[in-house]
């Protein structure tokens, strides 16, 4: 037990993670030297997690402002305008490190805290969606990616993780209703669980988290304090791993569903009362950044008195009471004399609700207990004015893996049949079903397009005949090899996905997956990923309305591929129009989409150095090198108005980007969903080798499906788009089959074909270690 | 005609049921708070999905506790309508309201999906407007929906015609041992039984998930209506008599 008595030296401050300049600095803005619960504070507050201390200088370049926003980064989640006097509340948010410690409940408070986010707002959540990255859970292919052991592992996250989230979101009662999940050896120590949630308010309803009113009353609600993540952020979040960190299980909060539900009825029925001020969630940091950044955002300041929290345990000191990230908690400031009424309503759902301090006019946090000081420090100071580091830059001299040995061609005329299978089969490309099938995709009873139906989840909304579209992508190893294309690439990607769908894309929010910055090549890495960001957002309308950061994702001094998640946000002005990825019917016409004009699938991964990159080139010849693919931010642009206009006027009944495994693995699933479609398609004569036609991946392109009869309508639009519509191919029943310069290079049964893509990733993770 | 929705603490499927049998089928339709001691004025009460309780000790344990289910077992024995779906059917078996018990999935596993029922009975109120061998297409999400009774019991169930819908394969086989045809390998595939009387009945599927064709099927649909058939066949009744 730390003690408040315990006088602070250097060394506790080092302790505390505290570098000595940032310890003379909380010296400097108190003016004396800070006590044990006062230093506790600022670590928290001033660890990389909740300061932003090293991406913050870099952070602003990011575009932020739209005809849609309303509320851009800086409070609990962003918030766009989605007309009929609605608002989407939506963010994405790291829970890295813990659900390596503890997988379960790591991605389950995971889910819980991007939650409280968007209800803290006054929105109802109506979707989550989780972005995973593991290490292999396969022997190969590539052979020697990972040891047996790693494997065995791998598989014991992942299960965790699903486990974890589906715990999660199924209690609490919202549909998870998408996502990605992809597999790389950088992830086996570092697995990434990231988690998107989205909710809608009305516009005028919302909620912030600004103290403000002298003397309003401080309402602690939810669940009880314990002792449970103390430096959950500072210690778990904002360090490496060493071979010790299974140590820090004691630092992950352990998570309740059902007490969140609880806590997301009372506070929307609090909220419907009036009485409700301002309102925040206690998530990384609980109540020491729940109060000092409420607070701060309202240039006010808040005493609340310890001794009157709900506590679970005896004994806790005043540090451990300010640091606990016990979760489903939150602090609201109400209207004096109306507390009654909130009190009622949490009482109601059988909650904690009590009144621990008020608003104060001097700009202080003052933490009292038992009515002794102890703690006193400037609310703004702590949320807003810690460290801000420009930290070095270096590129490193060669990118890693970029100069590995290129794909070698197969040559002209192989069968490429086998090497399509084991491309189905590999985890990466193989149907996610056997995990999506885990979580309750349809509670709400809103889900139009759910997992694995369509390139994005698509929402409708009960209030409004629009609906909401989104995704999140995000390929590491594009990451790796050019940080910048590679996160140029996630928003496009998740952008043309969005666009699939019928929606047109109008907002991102992003998670950036990073090493340790205080490394110059991975704070490159980092930078160079924000122009990307910057410069796709700009021409692609999306600008950035939140996220987070997570740096250190660091095992042994290895630090994972740069990821950054982008999370789109699309606005479907009919929710009638929305499209699925599906074949719908026997007989219609398969048209290619090319940003790149006429001529594009001429162009199509052409280069060794494109194909080098890709999915196929990792798992049929166990290369990761050359470059991403050459983006075309105007080509996505266009392509991404084109499906929009298509998806409106009803002229197409399906849509599916080419993106990982290239067009054959674009083709072939959209005939999975159904019932026995297949397809036969006849790629023409082309320049370059069939397999950079089939399984190249450059972007800017899409598969859609249209009755005959729509044909001349489609040419049209496209036309006017200035998008390239080669007609490949039709739909058919039986055999799959794409022909390329004359020969099929891929033929087999469409059944067969399904069987190997839909059940190769259960066989995987169950398989026996 | 007015149906009831329960809300316990923990239901999420309540806001769904609600818009089912308000929006979609067009009845009156009012939330019951769990701490009700009565549930008069009401003339059909549906348990809705969720987790009551966070499903704590096990599901529907904590909730038959309710003041409310002393009303909705006063209300099933005077002859009212009573369905449960999903975590209501699990709170009817523990309320003693119908028969048997529910294990875990037989893969231990959450399973949200499409699945087909075969209409075993048609003589509930819960089916009335539907054909007998009627397959119909409604989502599960569960965790616990593996039925378990003893084997007199079924006897019993099978006796009486309690049955009332049974997993199945989409042309209607039913199949007990095959995984895909009945996912959470529940005793003799059922999915949905009624009580003795065939007031009361529970099933796993959410039939209030597959009212709208835009959601993927209206199925679902069928339940409901049989409801507001059978209750205005009662009235009708009442009234002549």
């Amino acid at each position: 037990m730390i003690d408040t008595e315990i006088k602070v030296t250097p060394q506790i401050a080092a302790e505390h993670g505290l570098t000595p300049d940032e310890y003379a600095r909380t010296q400097k803005i108190l003016g004396r030297d800070p006590n044990i619960t006062e230093l506790g504070i600022f670590s928290v507050m001033w660890s990389e997690h909740c300061s932003y201390k090293s991406s913050r200088v870099h952070l602003k370049r990011l575009p932020t402002r739209g005809t849609h926003v309303v509320q851009g980064p800086g409070e609990n989640a962003g918030v766009v305008d989605i007309g009929d006097g609605l608002v989407a509340v939506f963010k994405i948010e790291s829970h890295n490190h813990p659900s390596f410690v503890e997988p379960f409940q790591g991605a389950a408070t995971g889910v819980g805290g991007i939650l409280r986010d968007i209800f803290t707002m006054g929105a109802r959540p109506i979707a989550v969606l989780d972005s995973l990255r593991f290490g292999p859970i396969t022997p190969g292919p590539p052979a020697g990616s990972a040891t047996s052991e790693e494997i065995a592992r791998n598989r014991r996250i992942l299960d965790g993780v699903v486990r974890g989230i589906g715990f999660y979101g199924n209690c609490f009662g919202v549909p998870t209703v998408g996502g990605e999940v992809q597999f790389e050896p950088c992830y086996s120590n570092n697995p990434l669980v990231n988690a998107l949630a989205l909710g809608i308010a009305r516009r005028d309803e919302l909620f912030f988290a600004r103290a403000s009113g002298t003397g309003n009353p401080v309402i602690y609600v939810g669940a009880k304090t314990g002792r449970d993540g103390i430096h959950g952020a500072s210690l778990l979040a904002s360090a490496e791993f060493s071979e010790e960190s299974q140590q820090k299980r004691p630092n992950v909060q352990v998570g309740d569903p059902f007490m969140e539900k609880l806590l997301l009825e009372a506070c929307l029925e609090a909220m419907r009362t009036g009485a409700v001020v301002a309102i925040q969630d206690m998530g990384a940091a609980g109540l020491t950044s729940s109060s000092s950044e409420m607070a701060s955002r309202g240039g006010a300041g808040i005493e609340i008195d310890l001794a009157r929290v709900p506590q679970r345990e005896t004994g806790m000191t005043p540090y451990e009471i300010m640091l606990s990230e016990s979760q489903e908690r939150m602090l609201l400031v109400a209207e004096r004399g109306r507390e009654r009424e909130v009190f009622d309503v949490f009482h109601k759902w059988g909650l904690d609700a009590v009144e621990i301090g008020r608003v104060t006019e001097d700009g202080k946090l003052r933490v009292l207990n038992h009515g002794r000081v102890a703690a006193e420090i400037p609310a703004h100071a702590i949320a807003e004015e810690g460290p801000r580091y420009e930290r070095p830059i270096a590129k490193p001299a060669v990118a890693p893996a970029a100069n590995s040995a290129l794909v070698e061609f197969a040559r002209e005329g192989a069968d490429l049949t086998e090497n399509f299978r084991r491309l189905l089969a590999s985890p990466a490309i193989a149907s996610k079903y056997w995990i999506t099938e885990q979580y309750d995709s349809m509670v709400r009873t809103n889900t139009r397009v759910g997992p694995g139906a369509g390139d994005a989840a698509v929402v409708r909304l009960k209030e409004s005949k629009r609906a909401i579209a989104i995704k999140t992508d995000g390929n590491g190893r594009w990451g790796v090899l050019s940080p910048r294309l590679g996160a140029m690439h996630a928003v496009a990607e998740s952008a043309r996905n969005v666009a699939c769908t019928g929606a047109r894309p109008i907002a991102a929010t992003n998670c950036l997956n990073f090493g340790n910055p205080e490394k110059p090549e991975v704070m490159w890495q980092f930078t160079e990923a924000i122009d990307g960001i910057a410069e796709a957002c700009r021409v692609l309308e999306t600008p950035i309305t939140g996220g987070n950061v997570s740096f250190y994702n660091e095992t042994l001094g290895k630090p994972i591929y740069p990821t950054p998640i982008l999370g789109v946000l699309g606005l479907l002005e009919d929710a009638e129009c929305a499209l699925g990825s599906g074949f719908r019917n026997e007989g219609d016409l398969i048209l290619l989409l090319d940003g790149a004009g006429a001529d594009g699938v001429r162009s199509g991964g052409l280069q060794a150095g494109e194909l080098s990159s890709s999915e196929y080139a990792k798992t049929i010849h166990g290369v990761v090198a050359g470059a991403p693919p050459a983006i075309d931010l105007a080509a996505e642009k266009r392509l991404i108005d084109c499906l929009v206009q298509l998806a409106a006027e009803k002229a197409i009944l399906s849509a599916h980007d080419v993106s990982d495994g290239g067009l054959a693995v674009t083709l072939a699933e959209s005939c999975f969903d159904g019932g026995g479609l297949s397809a036969d398609v006849n790629l023409g004569a082309q320049d370059a080798p069939a397999e950079a036609a089939l399984f190249g991946e450059r972007g800017a392109r899409a598969v859609v499906s249209l009755a005959p009869a729509s044909l001349a309508r489609v040419e049209a639009i496209a036309a006017q788009y200035k998008i390239g519509a080669q007609q490949v191919g039709r739909v058919t029943r039986g055999e799959f089959r794409i022909q390329y310069k004359g020969a099929p290079v891929i033929r087999g049964n469409v059944d067969s074909f399904r069987r190997t893509w839909s059940e190769s990733l259960g066989k995987a993770i169950e398989a026996a270690s | 005609m007015k149906f009831g929705v329960v809300q316990f603490p923990g239901s999420n499927c309540d806001d769904d049921a609600y818009h089912a049998i308000g929006a979609v089928i067009g009845q009156p339709v009012e939330f019951i708070w769990h701490q009700s001691e009565q549930v008069s004025g009401f003339d059909a009460i549906l348990l809705p999905g969720g987790f009551a309780f966070g499903d704590y000790l096990r599901t529907g344990a904590i909730a038959r506790f309710s003041p409310v289910m002393k009303a909705v077992g006063r209300f099933a024995r005077s002859g009212g309508i009573v369905l449960g779906v999903c975590n209501g059917f699990q709170i009817l078996l523990e309320a003693g309201l119908l028969p048997g018990a529910m294990l875990r999935n037989k893969d231990l596993r959450f399973l949200c999906r499409q699945v087909h029922v075969r209409v075993e009975n048609t003589d509930t109120p819960f089916t009335c407007a539907a054909r007998s061998g009627q397959i119909l297409k409604i989502p599960i999400a569960h965790m616990e929906g593996n039925y378990f009774c003893d084997p007199a019991t079924l006897a019993e169930l099978e006796r009486n015609k309690q049955v009332v819908f049974r997993y199945a394969r989409p042309d209607g086989s039913v199949d007990e041992h095959d995984r895909e045809a009945n996912p959470n390998g529940a005793l003799a595939a059922i999915a949905g039984i009624c009580n003795r009387e065939r007031n009361v009945a529970g099933l796993m599927p959410h039939p209030e998930r597959a009212v709208e064709s835009a959601l993927g099927s209206t199925d679902g649909l069928v339940i409901l209506r049989s409801m507001v058939e059978s209750l205005s066949r009662r009235a009708a009744e009442r009234v002549s008599a």
